[in-house]
């Protein structure tokens, strides 16, 4: 175990060769997946290298994906609280709607880089199983995709979706039925099906090389973001926000800004029906140091180590977990991690789909209110930048039944 | 000090050496601990050795197995419904210890409830319980110094798992610091799916063979007598655990709840299992 970050002079230079970020990540996998995931890490080492990759990267994700995507300067927001500039990077404008396929893309191309002939992933809203799908889809290769039971009937768009791309929908039925289970189960598939298979995870967290891959593939947002905001204001955010689930979106917008120092960070946390209730997915702000999904990370635990459910109204966002790079950016204090809770969500996902005319998806609706709270601290010559992850047709169903309302 | 907490890695060694003054393999069973609930649980620990287990798994319930199947998923939750934790997972060792000085117990699971517990507390404990070992199952050996390396301090013994993706490159690296006896698991997959051919173990045998001399365990998949003779065959010791497991689930009545065949039921089995790992090689 390793940790002296303040020794270090860039906050980007993690992980080390072992896949640590101080004491978080690692590798916790049972012995037969060893020999994969060195295998992935040697791959991924190997196409970072290779010119051609990029190239093709920038291919799909300039034509397929959609990129690059606006930074849209949130005027009606910005006036209404009164205080900093509102920015939101519209994750949501991507193909499939939301950041999800940035990491999709490039792991498919992995994939076929090293022959694997066959895909599986787990998912929570059913946003990364649909974008998972879809690169399947359009590579030609056959999809799994595991998803929680619970998940399969509050998120039954996306399982349509899945569906309608070709892949097969597992419901899995163990443990509490949502995304840690979907994952769980995912690895068992990985576990047996050695030869062929590739598992997209669809999130900054896992066993080393994943926190780290997903992260390299989603800073397009964050790299994105930093040219549009010197483009439009001449300079860097005073803060940038994003919400946290496994933590993708995140660390993608985070990562090329945590070296500008100045820059406050904050990610957000679902704190469901609020902290004090036990009823939350905030395992930053309430959970301890644990080893699960074969990273040690902060998550939510009983006394014994057994693993709690998470509870939020957003199922992506629904996971008693987080990727290792926050654990290590909230103990060194480069990041600030903030709980919201669903009913803050929901006035937030009003909020922004009647003043600005863009139903945000209830993952970054828990970024919005977020902002809420901070742009009128802060003076009219500051900044937000805020990365809007996705749209929320997937959730209407959700806000309609949390507000009383028949479809 | 008392007899229960001479060195774990004795008793595991000496029941090996007696294995192999006998000319036969041995069984190693496999159950999790508090399964279907803490009473009926250590009743048939107790009962184990004497249906002819020679080595006892006991594993430690956790929320999340990821790399068992159904079956040993279903035991862990039945575990920990019914109240099971790591401190009775020890007691029941302990209970198991007052009157069985010889039969080598090894904790088997994941590693989130040994790092909440505090690795040096939890070995201490484990050990004045009388444990003899552990399995790990999320602990390769890049992760596994901060746990390894203690165990081994503390007298017990570490036992890691190889696997049929384990070459010849990276089989040093998992029998280094490794005590007691190597595992092997002799499908790619999770607990209580499929079972590998003979001619597959024949040849992990000899590829193992050619890094350790220790006595060289065989699990998964194996589900009955005629199974585990066929691998008594060729390794040192065969591993039954979803068989066994299953047989303990099939054995409750319409509640889940423990009834008075469970524990002739599990020991039926386990006596089939010795009979055919006792004359495999007559
Ligand atoms: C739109 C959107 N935002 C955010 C998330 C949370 O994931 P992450 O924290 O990895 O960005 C999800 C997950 O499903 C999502 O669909």
């Amino acid at each position: 175990m390793t940790s002296a970050p303040t020794a270090l002079n860039s906050y980007r230079a993690l992980p080390d060769p072992d896949g640590h970020f101080g004491n978080f990540g690692g590798r916790f996998v049972a012995e037969t997946l060893m020999p994969l995931i060195l295998e992935l890490e040697q791959a991924y080492k190997d196409a970072k290298k290779d010119p051609a990759f990029q190239k093709e990267l920038d291919y799909y994700l300039k034509h397929y994906v959609g990129r690059a995507n606006p930074l849209y300067f949130a005027e009606r927001l910005t006036e209404h609280l009164g205080g900093a500039k509102i920015y939101f990077k519209r994750e949501d404008l991507n193909h499939t709607g939301a950041h999800k396929i940035n990491n999709c893309i490039g792991q498919i191309l992995l994939a076929k880089r090293m022959g694997k002939t066959r895909i599986i992933a787990e998912t929570g809203a059913g946003q990364h199983g649909v974008a998972t799908a879809t690169v399947c889809a359009r590579f030609g290769l056959p999809c799994t995709v595991y998803m929680g039971s619970k998940d399969i009937e509050r998120q039954s768009p996306n399982v349509f979706r899945m569906r309608l791309l070709g892949a097969e929908v597992k419901p899995v039925k163990s443990g509490s039925c949502s995304l840690k289970d979907a994952m769980n189960e995912a690895l068992r598939d990985w576990v047996t099906n050695v030869e062929d298979t590739f598992y997209i995870i669809g999130t900054a967290a896992g066993p080393h090389p994943y926190p780290e891959l997903v992260r390299d593939f989603q800073c397009v947002i964050g790299n994105e973001a930093k040219e549009q905001i010197l483009e439009q204001e001449g300079r860097l955010p005073d803060q940038i926000i994003a919400a946290v689930g496994g933590g993708s979106n995140a660390i993608g917008l985070f990562h090329p800004f945590l070296d500008d120092k100045d820059i406050e960070v904050v990610g957000v946390e679902a704190a469901g029906h609020g902290i004090h209730t036990g009823k939350h997915a905030a395992s930053l702000s309430a959970g301890k140091p644990g080893v699960l999904h074969g990273n040690r990370t902060y998550l939510l635990m009983d006394d014994d180590g057994q693993i709690k459910e998470a509870d939020s109204i957003s199922a992506g966002l629904d996971y008693p977990g987080i990727g290792p790079e926050h654990s290590w950016l909230k103990d060194i204090g480069r990041a600030r991690y903030e709980p919201i809770g669903d009913k803050e969500a929901l006035e937030a996902f009003k909020l922004c789909s009647e003043l600005e005319g863009i139903i945000p998806a209830l993952e970054c609706s828990h970024a919005i209110a977020q902002v809420m709270k901070e742009a009128p601290k802060m003076g009219k010559d500051k900044i937000i930048l805020m990365c809007l992850s996705g749209r929320g047709d997937k959730d209407i169903f959700t806000v309609a039944e949390a507000l009383g309302v028949e479809l | 000090m008392s007899d229960a907490i001479i060195g774990g890695q004795d008793r595991i060694a000496k029941r090996f050496a007696k294995l192999r003054e006998e000319g036969r393999a041995g069984l190693v069973t496999f159950i999790t601990a508090g399964d279907p609930d803490p009473e009926a649980s250590f009743e048939i620990l107790k009962a184990l050795p004497e249906a002819g287990a020679d080595v006892i798994e006991l594993g430690m319930p956790f929320t999340d197995p990821m790399a068992d199947g159904p079956a040993i998923q279903e035991a862990s939750i039945r575990a920990l419904a019914a109240g099971m934790h790591m401190r009775k997972t020890l007691s029941l060792v302990r209970g198991f210890r007052d009157q069985d000085h010889e039969t080598p117990i090894i904790l088997m699971g994941y590693y989130n409830p040994i790092y909440i517990y505090g690795v040096a507390v939890f070995l201490e404990d484990a050990r004045n319980a009388g444990v003899d070992g552990l399995i790990v199952v999320d602990l390769p050996p890049e992760e596994d110094a901060e746990l390894c390396v203690p165990t081994v301090e503390k007298g017990l013994s570490f036992i890691r798992l190889t696997t049929p993706t384990s070459d010849d490159k990276r089989l040093p690296k998992l029998v280094q610091n490794t005590s007691g006896f190597v595992y092997y698991v002799s499908v790619a997959g999770v607990t209580g799916a499929g079972s590998a051919t003979n001619d597959q173990i024949v040849e992990a045998m000899a590829r193992l063979r050619r890094h350790t001399d220790l006595p060289i365990a065989v699990g998964f998949g194996i589900k009955n007598a005629t199974q585990a003779a066929e691998v008594a065959r060729q390794a040192d010791a065969a591993v039954v655990g979803s068989a066994i497991v299953s047989k303990i689930a099939e054995s409750l009545d319409e509640n889940g709840k423990a009834t008075d065949k469970t524990a002739s039921m599990v020991t039926g089995l386990v006596r089939e299992l010795a009979d055919g790992v006792r004359n495999a090689r007559n």
